[in-house]
């Protein structure tokens, strides 16, 4: 397959980016708002082309769980789901982090908590940067913001989970996955050769030939030992830290005020700009991509010229937690967000902005 | 005659397999899990599927299975085994994948993962002890101990007002039609473990000729949790288990 320029889904792109950068097994379960997500891969029926086979489990702890077996015998694994059943998932994300293997996980976020809502949501930040199973780990949380970076994030997310074999969660929200914009879908990455898996995952599970046996297991008895993995796994995450932060920032030298928000709702607050610019309000945003390494370092330098941050989220006040870590209180930061699935209209994130921020300022 | 006269290479009638490693087991003396364990370890040696078979341990007694046999093992969460062997002889078709269950993992918190490998067919082979009870965490009800077996949280004996009835769940896995044969066997006797060998053989063949799924229950004792001695489990296991649980193919297609 050659490089392609189509009109789809956040949630079908993530379909295709999967075929299209070699994914070795997907496995799944139904649950709006992602469901196209199985549905694309079924009928475009990869397993007639690339040889990649894609699973309809019987439940997202299922799912997760064949993620894990994939995973352990080194091959490209992915699962997605939606919040309700990403906390399903939970326990088997922990294994699969304290076996440190590479795997891929993608949560279009709906409303919580509980059943909540099938609308668009942000709510599971703190479920994904700040570990929602059991134990010390981290995951490297991505957030895309277009249906572009539904695509590309796919392979990025797969380079880095390999590179660092530690689990790479896309965390994508309902409006991401819904919404139709043009995308550039890459051309075919061969998927991976038996030879080269042995090769790039000496520790996986090929079948004992010609070399010792492996073992993949979470299980330590052993204090002292469990103690040194514990360590390990931080070394990792220390690295990722140093190594692997993203983040765009748009117009935050030339601002009085900075905007904070990721995915959907960083494109709603690049509309704020353009309309506060029209008023003579110079806005400045910053939209971390990685959300786990979170961009503390570019905040706080970018916070030292403003006036004020408004963190604009869609949940009750997740990211601000880690915003206001970046400033060390040196600036004033608020947040604005709308629950429930509701998503704000520029006009009123602006509004928010002049309460919480500028005439508290006055 | 010495006996260094008789320890000779020509005089050997038996030895262990190579596959079993000397690791000291962490079973109790009188366990069917060594047992079953050096069937396994047998089997793969002299199929010479050693390098081909990656086995997947559950959560319970035989958790550590994998410090004991020489191949290729992940150990799963509690009754995810299944999922975990999906996954593994789909994306390795070329593989002999196989779990090894208790009944706790395999028929309680596991039961659906069970259910649906078995009913997609997926070819892998389930190894399945039942000894009626939660050995590891000390002698707790199984989904299944029998009615009236007294256990740590049924100190009074089962009761089915209270916990219901002993679930035969292979049985359950026979009227699925991915399942292509089901058996129960034992290995309280020379007679039952070479019944019990042949059948875990037919199970592997069956997970490399791609023909379904095969589930392999071996009717155990855990002579520690019921509180008897190996011999006493024996019997007891003959004269109690076997009726609720009784020998033989359910399947075999």
């Amino acid at each position: 397959m050659k490089e392609e320029v189509r009109l789809m889904k956040g949630n079908e792109a993530l379909a295709h980016a999967m075929i299209r950068y070699g994914a070795d097994g997907y496995f799944g379960y139904p649950i709006t708002p992602q469901s196209e997500v199985l549905e694309t891969l079924e009928a475009e029926m990869p397993w007639e082309s690339t040889g990649m086979v894609v699973v309809q489990a019987e439940s997202e702890l299922a799912s997760i769980n064949m993620v894990y077996g994939g995973a352990a015998c080194g091959k490209a694994v992915v699962t997605s789901s939606s919040s309700p059943g990403i906390s399903l998932m939970q326990e088997g994300i922990s294994y699969l982090a304290a076996s440190e293997l590479p795997a891929l996980i993608v949560n279009v976020m709906r409303g919580g908590p509980g059943l909540g809502t099938i609308h668009p949501s942000q709510a599971d930040y703190f479920q994904a940067v700040k570990g929602g199973g059991h134990g010390d780990y981290r995951l490297i949380t991505l957030a895309p913001s277009s249906v572009q970076e539904m695509c590309d994030f796919v392979g990025l997310a797969w380079d880095l989970s390999f590179k660092y074999r530690t689990v790479a969660m896309i965390l994508a929200d309902g409006i991401v996955g819904q919404m139709m914009e043009k995308v550039v879908l890459p051309p075919q990455r061969p998927r991976r050769t038996d030879e080269e898996i042995r090769k790039q995952c000496p520790w996986a599970l090929t079948g004992a030939k010609g070399r010792k046996p492996n073992v993949i297991s979470s299980l330590e008895l052993d204090t002292a030992q469990m103690e040194r993995n514990n360590e390990r796994f931080q070394r990792t995450y220390r690295e990722i830290e140093k190594n692997e932060v993203r983040v765009e920032m748009l117009d935050v030298d030339d601002c009085d005020y900075l905007l904070v928000a990721f995915g959907s709702m960083a494109r709603i607050c690049q509309k704020v700009m353009e309309n506060a610019r029209e008023e003579g309000l110079k806005l400045g945003l910053i939209r971390p991509i990685t959300l786990w390494p979170f961009p503390y370092e570019q905040i706080k330098n970018a916070a030292k010229k403003a006036k004020g941050i408004l963190v604009v989220e869609l949940d009750a006040g997740q990211m601000i937690e880690d915003v206001k870590l970046a400033v060390e209180c040196k600036v004033d930061v608020e947040h604005y967000g709308r629950l429930g699935g509701i998503v704000p209209n520029p006009d009123e994130v602006l509004d928010a902005l002049k309460e919480k921020v500028i005439n508290k300022k006055k | 005659m010495e006996i260094n006269d008789i320890i000779k290479p020509e005089n050997c009638v038996y030895k262990k397999p190579t596959l079993l490693n000397d690791t000291n087991m962490h079973y109790c003396p009188g366990c069917s899990h060594g047992v079953v364990h050096k069937l396994i370890a047998e089997i793969l040696e002299e199929k010479g599927w050693g390098d081909k078979a990656i086995g997947v341990s559950p959560v319970g007694c035989a958790v550590f299975a994998y410090k004991y046999v020489d191949i290729d093992w992940v150990e799963a969460a509690h009754g995810r085994a299944p999922a975990l062997a999906t996954a593994i002889k789909r994306l390795q078709p070329d593989k002999l994948v196989f779990t090894y269950q208790g009944d706790g993992d395999l028929a309680a918190i596991g039961t659906g993962e069970t259910i649906h490998a078995a009913n997609r067919g997926e070819n892998i082979a389930i190894i399945f002890i039942n000894n009626a009870i939660y050995g590891m965490t000390g002698g707790q009800m199984a989904p299944t101990t029998l009615l009236g077996m007294k256990t740590a949280t049924t100190p009074y004996g089962r009761r089915v007002d209270l916990n219901g009835y002993p679930l035969a769940i292979s049985e359950l896995v026979a009227h699925l039609d991915g399942s292509c044969y089901v058996t129960r066997q034992s290995v309280h006797t020379p007679a039952a473990v070479r019944k019990a060998k042949a059948a875990i053989i037919h199970a592997f063949e069956n997970s490399m000729a791609g023909k379904g799924t095969s589930l392999v229950e071996i009717v155990s004792t855990c002579n520690a949790g019921w509180k008897m001695t190996p011999a006493q489990a024996n019997d007891w296991m003959v004269e109690h288990m076997f009726k609720k649980y009784p020998i033989g193919d359910l399947k075999n297609e």
